[in-house]
């Protein structure tokens, strides 16, 4: 008597598990590579004024969010290291660092977006009036991109927590843990889309 | 026990929520042929009345406003909820796990939650009819600025156009890992089916394109609701960037409509031919450049939006180039007829109908692909009737040839193949009598979408309107032949293959078993190979 | 091509904390450079400059933290695929903009 959930699970493949990842990464990308796209071109037509309106943008709070967020990668893969070597405390000490480091950056992007917002750069903000198109343009990407990235943040931050109670109740162990390499190429992938959202916003003015 | 069909199966649910919660791939296909078919039958009709409105200069029955809201009705529902998912959706989700000799696709309950995407998605537009400003006027494109502008309810629209994104991405990833990971023991790549390579190249643009329209479209709803300025050119933005990432996804969505009904027509010809397919190699290998290509071309459609002249030539040119591989497959089509002893049963009239239909469309591409021509031709009925001549005779006459080539297996029922025939022989005449007059009136000057004309445009538009008559009575003629053997009970076979297939749903009890496959297949031969019918053996 | 039959590709010895530790090392070195590099003047070549050693940590995050250094070949192809098309649509459509919104 077989029945359909059995069907699905006749055999474990991670391999297969991973490849769904992986691809389910690529549209990750696609979706910021858009966004990407128009911020080049953006930038091809308005360089002065991007410019100017990166200047406004605090590079010590970005460098510091950048920071953590690596470091928080980092514990996401010592945790499986961990993890593997059947030390489960430990990986869910290192997992809940990740969720801290993660906590963080999402604090410090809320102090830094208010502050832009007290400042009256918002969209349809009082101050926006007064800037270039270039710099209305250079603010909407700085939002929607930060934006859609700090969604990105919450969602992996979510799944890491789920993985975490996984853990704790040893559905994912040292020889099955291929829904934690997933959290975690999830959460690398967020901090790849940093590395690069990094220097275009804060850095290059 | 074991071999109860997948239709009279028992799980864990009982009536409708045994299919709607079940995750078997069959059951899955067959929820998405209801859906779809329920959806092609509404913008149908909306394409009946759009026409019905053309037959006079002036008001015929329906104001200039909905005439708006239907034309972007009627290529919303058929682009977003028909052709593009489509033949994947429906035979790829059905026939792919039994074609590569699998129990069913890698995520099953991805695949499951993939219908409730499209659900959702379906809800949402029929919902943005009637809330908010009421049904969209933007023109399936939802170009900027006027999307930003009108009244009408486009972020709702706009959104349900992103859900329905995210159902084709989870088809095509399930898709790309059960090709990858499933394939029964002895199927390398090269013995794979040509409608697996055709799935398979479509879902690396499902997977790769279509998140850049998702970000598109949430763009567009940011700037809606708060005033973001990215496209809006009043706060610096591009309108023509819209254009490019609209198009960088939609071109290579068309690609995503053809290519699977490329891979059925691979199969249906062999099977009615009754040899090996010639040139499987290029075939397969066309379909990946055809993927491929379909990303370098999508300036084509915006050779009259004043892109750089530069950028128009190299467009033009690369347009051209996706006439090659094209072109390969009709040759190779055309050399496995050739010679053959063709049985020409009810599905493989779907193909010549294609093959003809489609070179029309084809050939009147490169007309519209060289930039002095477009520049005379674009917006105008030309454009209307070669995007109906590839995309409704390419996979919306595949989509009908894959039911009649595989119902019997789906469904352990025979339908009148006689009436069918006929079904065909009309959908064809009133195919062309609807869309041919398109060419010469666009070619003439009559621009695309507009309410009004002038008379001496009338005597096409009417021809047109008869034509759409026709056309739809040939549908109908279709579904009908085919409710009504699905639903009496005396036509019911079990014949394992009734037209002579080689690939292996032919082997599989009709209709399937819920694991397909009671031991899993190991395959030695190639996909359409035909030990007694071919030259003298070779050794294998 | 025969990734169907590999199953269980966890023959590989798994790299232990200290690797891990120098990789992130080594991108915490890079951010420190890349923001201290901002500081000068670099004109024309502040993006190359700040654009490389951005590919350079994701290269180090890919290899490394996402094992694609040891995992099989068809991961490093479909990588390739998914970056060769987002970097032809960027070129193609600079190929409008470069011609349209000529330097001055």
């Amino acid at each position: 008597m077989s029945n359909e959930a059995a069907v699905a699970h006749v055999h474990r493949d991670d391999e297969g598990s991973k490849m769904g990842m992986w691809l389910f990464l690529f549209t990750e990308l696609l979706l910021f590579g858009g966004m990407f796209i128009l911020y080049a071109s953006y930038r091809f037509m308005y360089p002065d004024n991007f410019k100017v309106a990166a200047m406004r943008l605090d590079t010590l709070i970005g460098a510091v969010n950048t920071i953590l967020l690596l470091t928080s990668s980092l514990t996401v893969v010592l945790a499986i290291t961990a993890l593997r070597r059947n030390q489960k405390t430990f990986s869910l000490y290192l997992l809940g660092f990740t969720v801290v480091a993660g906590g963080a950056f999402l604090v410090n992007k809320f102090f830094e977006w208010s502050a832009k917002i007290h400042h009256g750069i918002y969209p349809k903000g009082p101050e926006m009036a007064n800037l270039s198109d270039g710099e209305n343009v250079f603010y909407g990407l700085y939002y929607v991109m930060t934006g859609l990235h700090a969604l990105h943040i919450i969602v992996g931050l979510a799944f890491i927590i789920f993985m975490m109670v996984f853990i704790a109740r040893g559905k994912q162990t040292g020889d099955n843990c291929q829904k934690l390499e997933n959290a975690g190429l999830y959460w690398h992938l967020v901090d790849i889309i940093w590395i690069f959202l990094f220097p275009l916003f804060y850095l290059i003015h | 026990m074991d071999n109860v069909s997948y239709l009279d199966y028992k799980g864990k649910h009982k009536g409708l929520l045994g299919w709607i919660l079940s995750t078997d791939h069959k059951r899955i296909a067959v929820l998405y042929l209801v859906s779809l078919i329920a959806f092609f039958l509404v913008a149908m009709t909306f394409g009946f009345l759009m026409r019905l409105e053309m037959l006079t200069p002036g008001k015929t029955i329906i104001d200039p406003q909905t005439y708006n809201a239907l034309f972007t009705l009627h290529g919303v529902i058929m682009i977003f909820l028909f052709i593009i998912p489509g033949i994947p959706a429906v035979f790829g989700n059905f026939f792919l796990p039994i074609m590569l000799g699998a129990k069913d696709v890698s995520f099953p309950r991805l695949n499951l939650l993939s219908w409730y995407f499209y659900i959702g998605g379906a809800a949402l537009v029929l919902i943005s009819l009637f809330t908010g400003g009421g049904p969209i006027d933007t023109g399936w494109t939802f170009y900027v600025p006027y999307s930003l502008r009108t009244q009408t309810n486009v972020s709702l629209a706009v959104f349900a156009a992103f859900v329905l994104g995210f159902s084709s991405i989870l088809t095509g990833l399930n898709f790309i890992v059960t090709i990858h990971r499933t394939r029964c023991p002895g199927m390398g790549w090269f013995k794979m089916p040509l409608f697996a390579w055709g799935l398979y190249s479509t879902a690396w643009i499902q997977v790769l394109a279509t998140p850049v329209i998702g970000i598109t479209l949430l763009l567009i709803i940011l700037e809606r609701f708060f005033g973001v300025g990215i496209f809006d050119p009043a706060l610096g933005g591009d309108p023509l960037l819209y254009q490019h990432l609209f198009w960088i996804y939609s071109h290579p969505a068309v690609y995503i409509m053809i290519l699977p009904a490329m891979g059925l027509v691979s199969e249906i010809i062999p099977t009615f031919s009754k040899k090996d397919i010639f040139g499987y190699g290029p075939i397969a290998m066309s379909s990946l450049a055809i993927a491929f290509l379909g990303y370098l071309v999508w300036g084509h459609h915006m050779f009259s939006s004043g892109i750089s002249d530069t950028s128009r030539a190299i467009f033009s040119f690369l347009t051209f180039i996706v006439a090659i591989p094209t072109g390969i497959k009709v040759f190779n089509w055309v050399a496995t007829l050739y010679k053959a002893s063709i049985d020409a049963r009810a599905p493989f009239w779907f193909v010549v109908a294609f093959i003809i239909i489609f070179s029309i469309g084809g050939l009147t591409g490169l007309v519209l692909g060289s930039l002095n021509t477009d520049i005379h031709l674009t917006d105008t009925y030309f454009v209307v009737a070669h995007f109906h001549y590839v995309m409704f005779g390419g996979m919306g006459l595949l989509f009908f040839g894959g039911l009649h080539y595989w119902f019997p297996k789906m469904f352990g029922k025979m339908y009148n193949e006689k009436i069918a025939k006929l079904g065909t022989l009309i959908f064809v005449i009133g195919f062309n009598g609807l869309y041919f007059p398109m060419f010469i009136m666009g070619y003439l000057g009559m621009p695309r979408r507009y309410y009004d004309y002038l008379p001496q445009y009338q005597i096409y538009h009417v021809i047109s309107t008869i034509g759409s008559w026709v056309l739809i009575i040939g549908i109908l003629i279709l579904v009908f032949n085919l409710l009504k053997a699905l639903l009496s009970k005396s036509n019911t076979t079990t014949e394992l293959n009734p037209w002579g297939g080689t690939t292996l749903e032919w082997t599989v009890p009709t209709p399937p078993p819920l694991e397909n496959f009671d031991v899993i297949p190991t395959v030695t031969h190639g996909p359409y190979y035909r030990p007694n019918l071919i030259k003298p053996e070779k050794s294998h | 091509m025969s990734d169907n039959t590999n199953t269980n590709t966890h023959t590989h010895e798994h790299p232990g904390y200290g690797l891990y530790i120098l990789v992130w090392a080594g991108l915490v070195g890079l951010t420190t450079i890349t923001v201290a590099l901002a500081g000068f003047n670099l004109a024309s070549l502040t993006v190359v400059v700040a654009m490389a050693i951005a590919v350079i940590k994701s290269l180090l995050v890919t290899n490394y933290f996402m094992h694609v250094r040891t995992d099989s070949a068809v991961f490093k192809i479909f990588i390739f695929v998914c970056l060769a098309i987002f970097l032809t649509m960027i070129v193609l459509t600079f190929f409008d903009l470069t011609y349209r919104f000529p330097l001055k």
